[in-house]
């Protein structure tokens, strides 16, 4: 299953280096991730799959720079990461939207030094790019599930960013807005050609969109094996190649693929 | 249909009115003035230009005490919530000051500031700043997390983080806290008045009792507290329809 990826010759973008975690609480120390070693290629689509609450989310915010590592380290462009940084934009679940601010303030959020002009312009560049023209007054509260996802995805392109973390973004939505969003997020990132790492915990999603899917084991989470997706967008969801790769994830969860 | 929902407060107004009426006319010993009494006192009041004087006297003393209280509990409870080691280690004196009621400090005031205004703002001020230090501190608590690192990650400065994050998510909190604040300050005029001043609501109240036991112009003292603290609770809900604050409010 992993054949082909000794051709891979992109640079790494990203790379974790024996990154461990593990959280004191009432005295007892609970590890959450064990020695990840991790490279995520240039303007690769990446996909962390692994059961609720393995810690795929923890290592995603340990890769932001949201939380230090208690052991290893993460590079990015061979640089040591030291913090959250607006080259490298966290997308969190719909509520990251700014609720005091519309649309387009949300979308320009982050384009405080640019000048009054090139702001403008790039808010309804974006917002016309994720499909919200014509809710720019809006605010946050008067959209659906799936536009303030859109939103707040518009809002992390908006300033231009190497990569994007997403952390089960379409996670609270229903099954039909989900899909939609999926082939929404394919069309922006070809479009926009941004590395993607993407935390799931939904197999079909991972296979969809990925171009690697990491499968994590249980808690303390490990990384249990990488798989690579061949097969080129748009991805025929019935084709055997796909079906094949996703019943070998099935199962290398210890999933029956019967109900 | 939409004016008869509208106009059932002015209803139930009107019919306990008049059951007020009846109820104290049934009496051979008058323990209250019946509404009609009340209402002719407030017409006494204002046809001696003492009304609004009085009005405007406690409304005078509420503001001057209610925003200094504002001014300074407001920014200094933002701070202590932003820093949660301030926050650790000024809350037990926070927690003691709070059951001591704005009234216990009469004396103090008196002692400080003389018999006068400065007297009963200063109680005002004591009232409103504890609660609205507390409000500050809680809303800033309250702030969901992913705003501040979503704040975070676009590379804001601390000063523009809380200019552009933590102002405005803790606005709604705020304004609620004002709210019950404002009513607290309200309550607290009319009895510093009662003690410190010579004008004002609470003076009127003090004074008509005993001035010959005027019970007329005590409870007509009484209604005007009551609609003016309504009409400032207005004054302050009408912020929470304003629609960038909007979103504090809803269920979602």
């Amino acid at each position: 299953m992993q054949a082909g990826m000794e051709k891979r010759t992109v640079e790494a973008k990203l790379r974790a280096k024996g990154v461990g975690m593990s959280f004191k609480r009432d005295g007892k120390v609970t590890p959450v991730l064990e020695n990840i070693d991790l490279d995520v290629g240039e303007g690769e689509f990446l996909c962390l799959l692994g059961p609720s609450g393995c810690g795929k989310s923890t290592l995603l915010n340990i890769v932001a720079g949201f939380l230090e590592p208690t052991s290893g380290t993460v590079t990015i462009d061979g640089e040591p990461v030291q913090g959250p940084d607006p080259r490298r934009i966290f997308v969190f679940q719909e509520r990251g939207v700014f609720p005091w601010l519309t649309v387009e303030g949300n979308v320009g959020f982050g384009l405080f030094r640019l000048t009054r002009a090139e702001r403008e312009q790039r808010v309804a560049h974006y917002i016309k790019l994720v499909g919200l023209r014509g809710f720019e007054k809006a605010y946050p509260q008067e959209l659906s599930g799936g536009m303030k996802q859109r939103l707040e995805v518009a809002r992390a392109l908006a300033v231009n960013p190497d990569v994007l973390y997403l952390d089960e973004p379409f996670g609270a939505l229903d099954s039909i807005t989900r899909l939609i969003m999926r082939g929404e997020l394919l069309r922006i990132w070809e479009a926009e050609r941004k590395t993607i790492v993407f935390v799931t915990h939904d197999i079909e999603e991972a296979v969809q969109l990925a171009d690697r899917v990491v499968v994590m084991s249980t808690r303390p989470a490990r990384i249990q094996t990488i798989v690579e997706i061949d097969i080129p967008h748009p991805r025929d969801i019935s084709s055997p190649r796909y079906l094949e790769l996703r019943d070998g994830i099935f199962e290398e969860i210890g999933l029956a693929h019967k109900i | 249909m939409n004016l008869l929902v509208r106009l059932r407060p002015l209803g139930f107004i009107a019919v306990l009115l008049a059951a007020w009426h009846f109820a104290v006319n049934r009496q051979a010993v008058h323990l209250l003035p019946d509404p009609l009494q009340v209402a002719l006192a407030l017409g006494e009041l204002m046809q001696r230009g003492l009304l609004l004087k009085y009005v405007v006297a406690s409304l005078f003393r509420v503001t001057w005490g209610f925003c200094l209280a504002g001014v300074i509990g407001i920014p200094a409870g933002l701070a202590i919530g932003w820093h949660r080691r301030w926050e650790a280690a000024l809350n037990p004196f926070l927690q003691i000051l709070r059951p001591i009621s704005p009234l216990a400090w009469i004396p103090i005031s008196i002692l400080w500031f003389g018999v006068g205004d400065v007297a009963a703002i200063f109680l005002i001020f004591l009232a409103s700043l504890l609660p609205l230090i507390l409000t500050a501190i809680n809303a800033v608590d309250g702030i969901p997390a992913v705003y501040i690192n979503a704040g975070r990650n676009f590379g804001l400065s601390p000063a523009r983080l809380v200019y552009s994050v933590l102002y405005p998510a803790v606005i709604p909190r705020l304004i609620l806290g004002l709210r019950i604040t404002l009513g607290i300050a309200w309550m607290v005029v009319v009895a510093a008045e009662m003690i410190a001043v010579n004008s004002g609501l609470g003076f009127l109240i003090v004074d008509a009792r005993n001035a010959g036991n005027r019970y007329d112009l005590v409870v007509a003292g009484m209604v005007s507290i009551g609609v003016i603290g309504f009409l400032l609770d207005m004054g302050i809900r009408s912020l929470e329809s304003v629609r960038a604050f909007r979103w504090g409010y809803s269920e979602d």
